[in-house]
Formats: structure tokens, C-alpha cells, sequence
């Protein structure tokens, strides 16, 4: 459908190499002590990886339906209320 | 929109060109077809992430009130087979993406190859969580009457164990989350048997390959569960 890209296959190929080195990335970065930020490196390595799949895996950058482009904003939109605002009920309790 | 496009399914039935038997009478074209499939498959996907995101809630909860007990637990996790199965996953996303592009530029002998590809992949997959699984049983770390984890120490707490209670709930959520992804897989694999079937006959064509496509989104999804699974699980908690 999306014309803009001359060779997919190598866009493909150039994503797959690139997640598999995320992952060798974050298996070396859980090995280091990074204190509490070793949850917050391997988690945004996490979402990197997310989100090279759904945009070149699952097209999402050359979707040509505006429609399903609000479904996935609307979806992240509401896994974040739902782990935000529980994490932030949970985290606060001790605090009184 | 709708009216221009009865118009044109009208046009199109009385020129007598409306013979395209993968195209549904209430439909107007192909591409309308394939827009709606897509929409209700990303909408599936959107429930799926809720479905998950509830787990990986209880998850990140229970981490924050049992802390030492889960980085305990989570350094009896085989690192080398995560990650292994992370780098099968994403392989497979790769056959999966070839697949795709395979129908859609008719190219029968990629298609094929690539849907071969990806069951096997997926059986890797499931063999390796397989071993870990027997691992699991065989040390006792299955919650239930026989758990055992007792004398283990506190990871930076030198003569402090963790306790036993706190850490089966890490086990709980280990096999229910990990559980429900392998499920997630054996019915991915259950769609890729039946997408080969019907490339081996030939259904799908440059016009009409929406069911690779959809299978696919649908494995894209199973891959990104485990690209977060596997370091909330596995790395978070590792390091000394």
C-alpha cells in the first residue's frame, strides 16, 4: 500500500537486527548496578523494542486508516490510567 | 462516503465485474473489506492489552510491597533461556513480516517458507518455556503444597531470608502471566497452521491476503507481551 519505502524487505531486516541487539543491550544492562534505575533502563529498552514492532512490523507508520492510528493512542492511553494511577495509589499508602 | 461508495458497488455489479470470490456482498470493495477487518483486529489487540495490562499491574503491586522476596525469586529464573526465547520471538516477527509481504507480492515459495518458518519458531518457543517449566517442578517452585524456598537469601542482604509466602506469590504470577502468553502462542501457531493450508491452496493473492495480515498483527502482539514480560520477570531484579 505505503510506496514511500523503495526496499520494505531491508527496513525489515534493519528492524529485526535492531531489536535482537536491544535485547543482547539489556541483557549486559541488568548485569550492571544501576540502583533503582535498572528497572527504568531495561523498561525503556522494553518500549524501544515495542515500538520499532507495531510501527514497521505492524505498520502502524504506513497505516493509511487515521481510524486505527486512534485505536492504538486510545489503548496506550488507558494502560497508562490503569498502571499509573494504581501505581500511584499503591506507592503513596505508606506515606499517611 | 457511503453513498459514493454504493454508487460504485452498483456500478461495478451492473458492468458485471463483481466477481471476486474472497469479497463479501456487504462490502462495497476489497479495500473496504480489508479496512474493517483491520479495525476490529485492532480493537481485539486493545482488549488483549487490557487483558495483559491487568497482570502486569498485580505484577508491578505486588513488586513494590514484596521487593526483596521478588529480586529472590527472579534470580532463579534461567537468564540464558529468556533471553534465548526473546531472540526466537523476534525472529519469528521477522518470518512473520516476510509472510506478509511474501502474499502480498505473490511470491508462493516465500510465503510458504516464511509460515514454515514461523510454526517452527513458535515450537521452539514453546519447547524452551517447556524446559524452564520442568526446571520449575523439579526445584519446587511451583506454588501449591509442595513450594518450597526456604533458606534463601535477600539479594545486598547478607543472613536475611526471603519469605517463602511472599516469594509463591512471585511464582504465582510467573506461571499465570507466562501461562497465558504460551496460550497466546499455541493458538498463534494454530492460525499459521491454517494460514499454510490456505497458501498451500493457493487462496491468498496480491488483492485478497487479509488473513496473513491479521494472523500477523496477531503475532506482532504475542512478540511485544514477551518484550516486556521478559525483563520484568527476568532482568529487573538481577543485577548485584
Amino acid at each position: 500500500m505505503s510506496e514511500h519505502s523503495s526496499s520494505p524487505l531491508k527496513t525489515y531486516v534493519t528492524i529485526w537486527l535492531t531489536l535482537l541487539a536491544g535485547t543482547a543491550l539489556t541483557v549486559y544492562a541488568s548485569t550492571v548496578d544501576l540502583g533503582h534505575f535498572n528497572a527504568a533502563v531495561a523498561l525503556t529498552i522494553a518500549s524501544c523494542k515495542a515500538l520499532l514492532v507495531a510501527l514497521f512490523f505492524m505498520h502502524i507508520r504506513g497505516a493509511s486508516e487515521k481510524l486505527v492510528k486512534l485505536v492504538v493512542i486510545a489503548t496506550v492511553f488507558f494502560l497508562l490510567i490503569l498502571l499509573a494511577l494504581s501505581m500511584a495509589d499503591y506507592a503513596t499508602r505508606a506515606w499517611s | 462516503m457511503p453513498g459514493s461508495q454504493a454508487t460504485h458497488s452498483q456500478t461495478v455489479a451492473v458492468h458485471g465485474e463483481a466477481h471476486n470470490p474472497a469479497l463479501l456482498h456487504h462490502f462495497a470493495e476489497p479495500q473496504q473489506q480489508r479496512d474493517a477487518a483491520s479495525l476490529g483486529m485492532w480493537i481485539f489487540l486493545a482488549t488483549e492489552v487490557m487483558f495483559f495490562g491487568g497482570l502486569f499491574c498485580a505484577y508491578l503491586i505486588y513488586r513494590l510491597k514484596y521487593f526483596a522476596e521478588f529480586s529472590a525469586a527472579s534470580k532463579t529464573l534461567a537468564l540464558s533461556l529468556g533471553a534465548t526465547n526473546t531472540a526466537v520471538l523476534i525472529c519469528s516477527s521477522l518470518t512473520v513480516v516476510l509472510a506478509v509481504y511474501a502474499a502480498q507480492h505473490a511470491r508462493r515459495s516465500m510465503l510458504l517458507g516464511n509460515l514454515i518458518l514461523t510454526i517452527i519458531l513458535g515450537f521452539v518457543f514453546l519447547g524452551i518455556k517447556a524446559v524452564e517449566y520442568n526446571e520449575k517442578f523439579e526445584k519446587h517452585h511451583v506454588p501449591g503444597p509442595s513450594f518450597q524456598f526456604s533458606e534463601v537469601n535477600v539479594p545486598g542482604h547478607p543472613g536475611q531470608y526471603a519469605n517463602p509466602s511472599h516469594a509463591q506469590i512471585f511464582f504465582a504470577l510467573y506461571f499465570v502471566m507466562t501461562g497465558l502468553h504460551a496460550l497466546h502462542m499455541i493458538i498463534g501457531i494454530g492460525i499459521f497452521v491454517w494460514l499454510l493450508v490456505m497458501a498451500w491452496k493457493g487462496r491468498f493473492t496480491p488483492e485478497y491476503n487479509t488473513p496473513v495480515e491479521m494472523g500477523g498483527l496477531y503475532w506482532h502482539f504475542v512478540d511485544i507481551v514477551w518484550i516486556y514480560l521478559f525483563p520484568l520477570l527476568y532482568l529487573i531484579d538481577r543485577h548485584p
